[in-house]
């Protein structure tokens, strides 16, 4: 069964949003989603093509009262 | 009452000393008591295993007793914990002696994992262990020059420390008047090359003042120690004649063992910093899952915090936390052999890298001294 985890990195910068997506992404399984919570601008950006660049799938990624909620996919 | 701290690091060190300051005549008249588990009779101030891979402190300068460094309230013991039994309220201790608590705090800090990356601990050398940072030492005063390659892994601790190693190797290779013959390469997973923004936009234009080379989106995949080469897990590789890693780091085993984490950390509150679901277990240091660098400074702020909130727990029957942790860290960046910044932050405020100066690395170098002070509780 594929699971569903939300990672709160909101005010977070150091070592921030990215770096905690990066430790959850090794714990988790093939299938798995991680919806990473961050107020950082920069990781709107960031993240997606971290996720691009290693090859896994980012399933969505919009802005809602002032949180990032950026949902991806493990695939490899 | 009793408390009992398992871990005299950091964080459990400092907690306990400031616990038994303000709970000194609660203790002596028997209302309080005050226990200290830990693994190890030393305290290592880890921070100066950097300087011990360059050469500038000896591995004897970062111990000291750990009963030396305790207030004498403090029920001491080195008798590490086998068996947490939170719903018992005690543990259970590898010399079989069974502990009952009240409150109990967990700061039995972090390990490095290097086995998780294939070839990782036969090819690389790193400066996180005391045998490590010795050899490592060796290693740079041998090179004649060629690659040296560094490469980091997620999640660990200390987050500047990569940075700061790749300025002290620039500083290292000039004073030996070998710089020219040496390549300094910096491998990094994130897309800056610190995953700090702020820290990422001071640390650019320096290596690339320093000649340092970099590639950032370089996760580590693999070494191959026999033809010298890291890979990475997007397709890229390094050939290396000298390879530094920062290696992936976990919780204690114990934790694990004692299906106490998540991915290896436990799952804390970030503010309150209780162990998530349980009213009388706090969690400081490396041990968490806050998402907050794994940091002496964190580690430091949160015993504070936690001091406060169960010495009013106790003096004034308060149960919700009279302080709050902000987040709050305070760390040096030694920007070379002599010079040296800081970053400081907290939940809400961003870190504002200041230009390295002479002084704060002098101020540095004091504090190599000083967290002795700091770690008794008077700083
Ligand atoms: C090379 C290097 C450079 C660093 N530089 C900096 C820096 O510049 N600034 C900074 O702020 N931080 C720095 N750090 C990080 C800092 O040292 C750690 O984050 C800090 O020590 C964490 O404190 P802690 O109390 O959580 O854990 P620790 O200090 O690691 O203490 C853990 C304690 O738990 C004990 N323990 C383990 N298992 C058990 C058990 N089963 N039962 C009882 N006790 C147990 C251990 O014996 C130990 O005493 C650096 C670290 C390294 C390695």
């Amino acid at each position: 069964m594929a699971e569903n985890k939300v990672v709160d990195a909101c005010n977070t910068f150091c070592p921030g949003p990215l770096m905690e997506l990066i430790t959850y992404m090794k714990q988790a399984s093939v299938g798995d989603t991680l919806e990473l919570l961050s107020t950082d601008e920069g990781s709107a950006a960031d993240i997606p093509e971290w996720i691009y660049k290693v090859g896994h799938e980012v399933i969505s990624n919009e802005k809602m009262d002032g949180i990032w909620h950026i949902k991806v996919r493990k695939t490899k | 009452m009793k408390i009992l701290i398992v871990g005299g690091g950091t964080g459990g060190t400092i907690l306990a000393n400031h616990l038994s300051r303000r709970l000194g005549s609660e203790i002596r008249a028997g209302k309080v008591e005050l226990t200290l588990l830990s693994a190890s009779d030393r305290h290592m101030y880890q921070p100066g295993l950097l300087y011990v891979a360059f050469g500038q402190m000896t591995p004897d300068q970062l111990y000291r007793d750990e009963a030396s460094l305790l207030e004498p309230e403090v029920d001491f013991h080195v008798d590490p914990v086998d068996k947490f039994q939170l719903d018992q309220n005690h543990v259970v201790t590898k010399g079989g002696k069974s502990y009952a608590y009240d409150i109990l705090v967990i700061a039995t800090g972090s390990r490095i994992v290097p086995e998780e990356v294939p070839g990782l601990s036969e090819g690389a050398e790193t400066f996180y262990t005391e045998e490590s940072a010795v050899r490592l030492h060796k290693r740079l005063m041998e090179f004649q020059g060629g690659t040296v390659a560094m490469v980091v892994s997620i999640p660990h601790k200390c987050p500047v420390a990569p940075v700061e190693a790749m300025f002290m190797l620039h500083d290292f290779f000039k004073s030996r008047g070998i710089r020219d013959k040496v390549t300094l390469r910096y491998q990094y997973p994130t897309n800056r090359v610190h995953a700090t923004a702020n820290v990422a936009r001071w640390a650019k234009p320096e290596f690339d003042k320093a000649g340092i080379e970099y590639e950032t989106l370089f996760n580590l995949k693999s070494v191959d120690p026999v033809k010298k080469i890291v890979y990475s897990e997007e397709g890229t590789e390094v050939k290396y004649d000298l390879l530094i890693a920062v290696p992936p780091h976990r919780g204690m085993e114990i934790i694990e063992q004692n299906h106490l984490d998540q991915g290896g950390w436990i799952p804390t509150d970030r503010f309150k910093l209780t162990m998530n679901g349980r009213d009388n277990v706090y969690v400081i240091g490396d041990a968490t899952n806050i998402p907050v660098s794994k940091t002496g400074s964190a580690a430091h702020f949160e015993s504070e915090v936690l001091a406060a909130n169960i010495v009013a727990r106790i003096k004034t029957g308060t149960d919700s936390p009279v302080r709050e942790y902000d987040g709050k860290v305070y760390c040096f960046i030694e920007a070379g052999f002599d010079r040296a910044t800081y970053n400081a932050f907290d939940y809400v405020n961003l870190p504002d890298l200041k230009p390295p100066s002479k002084p704060i690395h002098w101020f540095k170098v004091a504090y190599n001294q000083m967290y002795w002070t700091s770690v008794r509780g008077l700083l």
